[in-house]
């Protein structure tokens, strides 16, 4: 089997097979890339291997409880099958994870489930249901030694031994390879409604924002467009206003909504709210901010930027002054997307310089092959962290053949 | 000492005691360190009181650079350290060692800011629960995860055991309430990880080091993330003729797209003591009570509690009480949350903490019941069923040694069973010494071996909070 190793593209039917080949590359030392079904697939520093693991082909729901939450998945199964099987039941996953797909210049719906974990990407509802992680129950992997094992479980609660799910979530496949996923589940709303405000300047998009969720209300959602990614949307209220558009998003039963943002109103007053979108409206508009819509069909630098609230406009217009550069608010500013024009470092030495200055961390999202193989694509980490990583990563894969380099040099 | 074992201690560290303890009195000087045999006793168990073994010493540190020299001290001379929030760990996860230091950060109590903006605070470690909840009422905001211990219980041991509380079910545990860590790793160095920011950057280690049971490093300070206080909240009560039937109505509310804020359930035994104490006014003709409680504006809580009812209508209820003023609500929750100390009024208990699907709840309190039975112990049922997280109590006298030997055995089928049905050994409470054998019960030798390595990259020469976690003998071949 060596032979076939060593160069091609490998989708074994089984854990156990994928186990078999890990160890197999562990034993020759052969450095593997590995694969979900490939949607995320150009993000990262570039993997220097002739092979890829893939998970494409384990495939298929083993365990669905709605009265538990809970669901058990192989982590090849496509996102979208689970999205479609949970939404027959009226449920979701609560961390309405993002699709990078459009921006990646393919379509939606192609991630894997082992995918959205691995790379714990949420989006808008993270500020009240939190991040992937945070939904990932119980995870069976394979390590860099091709062998087998669990953590975690299949029940809401478990502080039985170390919690090794959060080290696997987020780890881009340098860790482990999941080969089934157990998450959270939770009850879809049943009524969502958006308020929007049009043309306010970032600071004061940011302030409203924090306003909204500094109250009971349980918004799901606070986003802020610059003017010319909203354009871009599709409802032509916000398309053709020619401006900025903020949005609240409230969830939950239909008087409780219809409460709720009654009293955000109220707060709101002093920033000239003027459209609110129902369920059927709310419903696509989010869906349009979970696909990056705003960023489809460029090429320009797309960057991914975590930072305080507080400190988001004035991180952007320190950007801003020296790169044309056009952003999105989420989180109420905790998360910026933020694309700039093509330059051979996509902006990178003023975003590392300001998130220095403002708190953070940054991770370059899309961008040339090139461009990524010459510059740090995640944030970079102090000696400390650094230390610590590669320590954690030698705990798993101490011949280092899982996506050499993916996230971090050596790493 | 009855089943578990401690590893011998090491005689060469033993002989060192008064050097180590000088060594460490000019290393910290203003840090309290406590030598003397009447000191070192308050330390010599935590809340699982069957145990208790006298430490090498005690020291209280303040700062986290005093942490990082005792620690770095320690590291140097490989004398094993016990870190120590208040003790009142249940699983013996403080229990000290004889030929261990006790390193306590219960002076570390400052609250170092609060900020309403970006909705979090920044505290010392050593704080308790409650207090970080009492700092950021101020500007009506709270922190989430409540155990039962929250009086007593620090941050530092919330976050060694990623604790969990009653209202769980909708804000989630410790590990996600939490967005920064200092952490002091055995070596001396202070690691800072994560900031007033969601998700922290490269690999989670505050998930990784959240629930590890302070075998990883020594955390001296966190950012929590605070929530706004809902508009109100109110507590229903719903009382069954059988567990069957009280397992049933909560898949049903949840079937129903209705997460509440908690939902509580109490066995026939446990609805008695708790109302003797508490005179919370459960009804006592019923053999299981939920205390199901949601939040709101007025209206949203009529609604929703309108809802429930008519969900619980259909598993035949014997009782449905809503709370009608905020003397009711306080009252039902006072019975709930002194239940652990009003069962100790009556007896000794060992408390387990086991979770199972929720599905399997009537078979599992059936069984605990046959089990319990068969060991000749009465048992209470008291616990967070919303997430399916067991804490049967078995009643025992601890006086008498082969009683806590058999209770411990009860205890350990009781653990079995959860995992025989798809749960686990623990929910919130944490493996501790109490749990480290039946390990091998939930995981496989490969498994537990991932886990191991994580250690050792932590700590290479097992110096932090040894014996405890993995069954002795797998750790000595580590």
């Amino acid at each position: 089997m060596t032979g076939n190793l060593r160069l091609g593209f490998h989708a074994p039917p089984s854990s156990g097979e994928i186990a078999d080949l890990l160890a197999e590359a562990a034993h020759a030392k052969i450095p593997v890339e590995v694969r979900g079904r490939g949607s995320k697939h150009e993000v990262g520093r570039l993997v220097q291997t002739g092979s890829v693991v893939s998970t494409e082909r384990l495939s298929g729901i083993s365990l669905y409880e709605p009265t538990e939450l809970v669901l058990s998945a192989a982590a090849g199964t496509p996102l979208a099958e689970i999205e479609g099987l949970l939404a027959e039941r009226g449920q979701q996953l609560a961390f309405e994870p993002v699709d990078l797909g459009p921006v990646l210049g393919s379509p939606p719906g192609q991630a894997s489930i082992g995918g959205v974990f691995a790379t714990n990407l949420a989006g808008s509802r993270r500020i009240l249901a939190g991040a992937a992680r945070d939904h990932l129950l119980g995870v069976h992997c394979v390590n860099g030694w091709g062998e087998s094992f669990k953590s975690g479980g299949r029940v809401m609660k478990n502080v039985t031994g170390y919690d090794l799910c959060k080290a696997v979530a987020g780890s881009w496949g340098t860790l482990a390879v999941m080969t089934e996923v157990t998450m959270k589940v939770l009850p879809q709303p049943a009524e969502t409604r958006t308020l929007l405000c049009f043309g306010l300047p970032d600071p004061t998009a940011v302030e409203a924002m924090c306003l909204c969720l500094g109250t009971p209300f349980e918004v799901s959602g606070t986003l802020h467009v610059q003017a010319p990614l909203a354009a871009r949307l599709s409802h032509p209220g916000i398309a053709g206003a020619g401006a900025a558009v903020t949005a609240i998003r409230v969830e939950s039963f239909p008087s409780s909504v219809r409460y709720r943002i009654g009293r955000l109103k109220d707060r709101l007053a002093a920033y000239s709210l003027s459209l609110e979108l129902d369920t059927d409206q709310s419903r696509v508009f989010w869906e349009e901010i979970r696909t990056l819509r705003m960023f489809a069909g460029s090429d320009r630098p797309l960057w991914r930027i975590s930072t305080a609230p507080s400190r988001a406009a004035k991180l952007v217009a320190i950007i801003a002054r020296t790169l044309d550069v056009r952003a999105v608010y989420d989180w109420s500013g905790g998360l910026i997307w933020l694309d700039t024009t093509l330059t051979s470092d996509a902006g990178a030495v003023e975003i590392r310089r300001a998130i220095a200055e403002f708190g953070g961390h940054a991770t370059l999202i899309r961008a040339e092959r090139a461009t990524r193989a010459s510059l740090d694509v995640f944030q970079p980490l102090d000696l400390a962290l650094a230390s610590l990583t590669a320590k954690l990563k030698a705990a798993f894969d101490p011949a280092g053949i899982l996506n050499p380099g993916r996230m971090y040099p050596g790493i | 000492m009855s089943l578990l074992t401690l590893p011998k201690p090491d005689e060469a560290i033993l002989a060192r005691r008064d050097e180590i303890v000088r060594q460490l009195k000019k290393l910290v000087p203003d840090a309290p360190l406590i030598a003397d045999q009447e000191g070192r006793r308050t330390y010599e168990t935590d809340a699982l009181t069957a145990y208790r073994c006298m430490p090498l010493a005690v020291v209280l540190p303040s700062s986290t650079e005093e942490v990082s020299k005792i620690l770095r001290y320690c590291h140097d001379n490989k004398i094993k350290v016990v870190p120590r929030g208040a003790g009142t760990s249940l699983c013996g996860g403080a229990l000290p060692l004889e030929d261990a230091i006790v390193l306590g950060i219960s002076r570390m109590t400052r609250v170092l800011g609060i900020d309403e903006t970006n909705r979090c605070a920044r505290v010392e470690a050593g704080i308790t629960n409650i207090s970080i909840t009492a700092a950021a009422a101020v500007h009506g905001f709270f922190y989430a995860p409540d155990p039962s211990s929250q009086l007593a219980c620090t941050l530092a041991g919330n976050i060694a055991m990623n604790s969990g509380g009653a209202h769980c079910l909708k804000y989630g545990v410790t590990t996600n309430n939490l967005l920064a860590l200092r952490v002091v790793l055995m070596n001396g160095d202070i690691v800072d990880i994560g900031g007033d920011y969601l998700d922290a950057p490269g690999y989670d280690f505050l998930g990784l080091i959240t629930g590890s049971e302070g075998q990883f490093g020594v955390v001296t300070e966190a950012t929590v993330r605070l929530l706004k206080s809902p508009e109100g909240a109110r507590p229903m009560l719903i009382g069954f003729d059988s567990s069957e039937a009280a397992g049933a109505c909560v898949a049903g509310i949840i079937a129903a797209g209705i997460i509440p804020m908690a939902i509580e359930f109490m066995d026939r035994p446990a609805i008695h003591v708790c109302e003797n104490f508490a005179g919370a006014g459960y009804p006592l003709d019923v053999e299981a009570l939920l205390i199901v409680e949601v939040a709101g504006s007025d209206d949203e809580i009529e609604i929703l509690l309108e809802n429930l009812t008519d969900i619980a209508e259909r598993y035949s209820p014997r009782t449905i009480r809503v709370s009608r003023s905020a003397e009711e609500s306080a009252a039902i929750w006072k019975g709930r949350k002194a239940a652990f100390g009003a069962m100790g009024q009556i007896s000794d208990y060992y408390c387990m903490d086991g979770v199972i699907p929720l599905s399997r709840l009537p078979e599992a309190l059936h069984r605990i019941g046959a089990i319990c039975k068969s060991y000749r112990f009465r048992v209470a049922n008291i616990f967070h069923a919303g997430d399916g997280n067991l804490h049967p109590l078995i009643l025992y006298n601890a006086n008498d040694r082969a009683e806590l030997e058999r209770a411990e055995l009860c205890g350990a089928e009781i653990l079995k069973l959860c995992v025989e049905l798809g749960g686990c050994l623990t929910g919130e409470h944490g493996v501790g010494i109490e749990k480290r054998e039946l390990m091998r019960v939930q995981f496989s030798a490969a498994d537990l071996a991932q886990q191991m390595r994580v250690k050792t990259a932590f700590d290479p020469d097992w110096l932090l909070n040894p014996a405890k976690v993995f069954p002795l003998e797998g750790r000595e071949r580590q």
